[in-house]
């Protein structure tokens, strides 16, 4: 009895982890090829007012976080355009964001929220209705980057290629930045918000000495996320400790891994000729 | 007739980049544009692809158009891998036979599995020429296309596109700071400086004060810029520091 109820919990959040895997890998590469590694993290922090806003007028927190996401998200498109340097304007909105959600929290009067497990997730409680959202939104948003592949790459190489090809970089922005505020709101409640923006990048940055094609990379970047998760939640399970970090540790381990052995791969390229 | 511009006035921010161009474009005419730094040339052929809003006026093309577009400096990121190929396949679906049909009129269809950002300067202007070239477009726009090569790099670059028109029978509009190259290997040159100060034939052209003054090429060029000041706004002074055609034509 005991061993079935540990067997589903730890399934569900296999699956969460697996779900939102699938969608934040191939958005992270975009996310490291478009240099906006803050991105992720401006959104992410977005979240915690969405928390907030949410319990104060008593939605739903996945509407509530998408709302705010796709604010902010649409404010740093906007802005960016308009003689902010990106990453500064990213840098202001990621901790801004977060400041303000904080603060407004702490005004909710006989709420009191749980703001670690919106922090740092708590994957280990995911039921079947989060389960439903998680997969959803990650469907939605893979199959919005496969319809739009080659569209969304052109516009990440050149947004003049873009036009002289007969279509607008911009709108392709726009669907990217709605992917990741999707992604965000649907994973908050797995990795929670600071872990968000490292599932992005650490994958798609493992990824990159690994391969030769954008899908390439895409699929690598997917394939070590679900790796890092599943290791993450046994590893977490075995050593007790909290989930959402572990799995970004063995994302982390990963990256180190893959950097080191590309090095000693090229330093034997280098050096093999001349002997 | 490919392309007709009427009255195209562009405005980028505060800034009136281009103010009442008019030209036209005819299948098989080679244009040149030329002009100094912040002239506008490439806005101008940004506008034609429609990369920026045009605040008044008309851009007028034939219909089905193909246009092929080979940018001025592409910021090619390392974090993005991806080989000549591949980026020749992106977003058109072309063949085999079409793709490495068009990196053999660019020259470079022995580099088809090298990723692309191991590839020389020149060998890059080249993929981006390849893949403007695909679809056999009607209009190729290039923008300094040859900057970043040495003058043999350059010289084969026009020949290159030289062959290509001859194969394809389209109109090529490119900017140029190679006055010498302009000179010899257009039909048409336009002298662009926010409007278009004068066009025409190569020799017409060079003949023009406007474009002497443009270009300081008079050897009493305080009087060249006089009448310069004279025809055009005299707030626009920056090509006395930073005058182009002083580099190119002695170097070449």
């Amino acid at each position: 009895m005991l061993e079935n109820i540990f067997g589903d919990f730890m399934l569900r959040a296999g699956l969460a982890g697996i779900g939102l895997a699938l969608a934040a890998a191939p958005l992270g590469c975009f996310v490291v090829w478009r240099r906006m590694a803050y991105f992720g993290d401006a959104t992410a922090h977005a979240a915690v007012l969405g928390v907030a806003l949410s319990l104060t007028f008593g939605t739903p927190i996945f509407a509530g976080v998408l709302v705010v996401s796709l604010f902010v998200a649409m404010l740093v498109t906007l802005l960016s355009g308009k003689g902010f340097a990106m990453d500064t304007l990213l840098g202001v909105m990621a901790h801004a964001s977060l400041a303000i959600g904080l603060v407004a929290v702490s005004f909710l009067s006989g709420v009191r929220i749980d703001l670690m497990a919106y922090l740092f997730g708590d994957i280990l409680s995911v039921g079947i209705g989060d389960l439903l959202v998680i997969w959803g939104g990650a469907a939605l948003v893979i199959s919005v980057l496969i319809a739009r592949w080659h569209r969304l790459l052109v516009s990440t190489i050149s947004p003049d290629l873009a036009y002289a090809d007969g279509f607008s970089p911009k709108r392709e922005e726009f669907i990217l930045t709605m992917a990741l505020a999707i992604v965000v709101a649907v994973a908050i409640k797995v990795v929670g918000v600071l872990l968000i923006a490292a599932m992005l990048i650490i994958p798609a940055a493992t990824a990159r000495p690994l391969s030769r094609t954008p899908e390439a990379m895409a699929i690598i970047a997917s394939t070590l996320a679900i790796t890092s998760n599943i290791v993450g939640l046994k590893a977490s399970y075995l050593v007790d400790s909290p989930t959402g970090p572990t799995i970004v540790c063995t994302a982390a381990a990963l990256f180190i891994l893959s950097t080191v052995a590309w090095k000693c791969f090229k330093y034997i390229q280098k050096t093999a000729p001349t002997q | 007739m490919l392309i007709a511009v009427t009255d195209l006035c562009v405005q980028l921010g505060q800034r009136q980049v281009l103010r009442n161009i008019t030209t036209q474009v005819e299948r098989g005419d080679i244009i040149t544009v030329i002009g100094p730094n912040g002239s506008g040339k490439s806005t101008l052929l940004k506008s034609l692809i429609g990369a920026v809003p045009v605040s008044s006026g008309q851009i007028t093309k034939q219909a089905n158009i193909k246009i092929g577009y080979v940018p001025q400096i592409l910021h090619f990121d390392e974090a993005l891998p991806i080989t000549v190929e591949r980026f020749m396949r992106l977003n058109r679906r072309f063949d085999r036979n079409d793709i490495r049909e068009a990196l053999t009129q660019a020259g470079v269809s022995h580099l088809s599995h090298q990723q692309l950002m191991s590839l020389s300067g020149g060998q890059f202007q080249r993929v981006l020429l390849a893949r403007a070239l695909l679809g056999q477009p009607d209009l190729l726009l290039l923008d300094e296309a040859t900057q970043g090569l040495d003058h043999k790099g350059a010289m084969r670059f026009y020949r290159q596109i030289d062959f290509v028109r001859r194969e394809l029978n389209c109109a090529i509009i490119m900017v140029s700071h190679d006055l010498n190259v302009v000179m010899r290997r257009t039909d048409h040159v336009i002298c662009l400086n926010g409007e278009i100060c004068c066009q025409g034939k190569p020799e017409s052209v060079s003949k023009a004060p406007e474009y002497h003054a443009l270009f300081g090429l008079d050897e009493d060029s305080d009087a060249a810029l006089y009448i310069h000041k004279e025809h055009q706004h005299s707030n626009r002074t920056r090509f006395h520091t930073n005058n182009l055609s002083l580099k190119d034509p002695f170097h070449a």
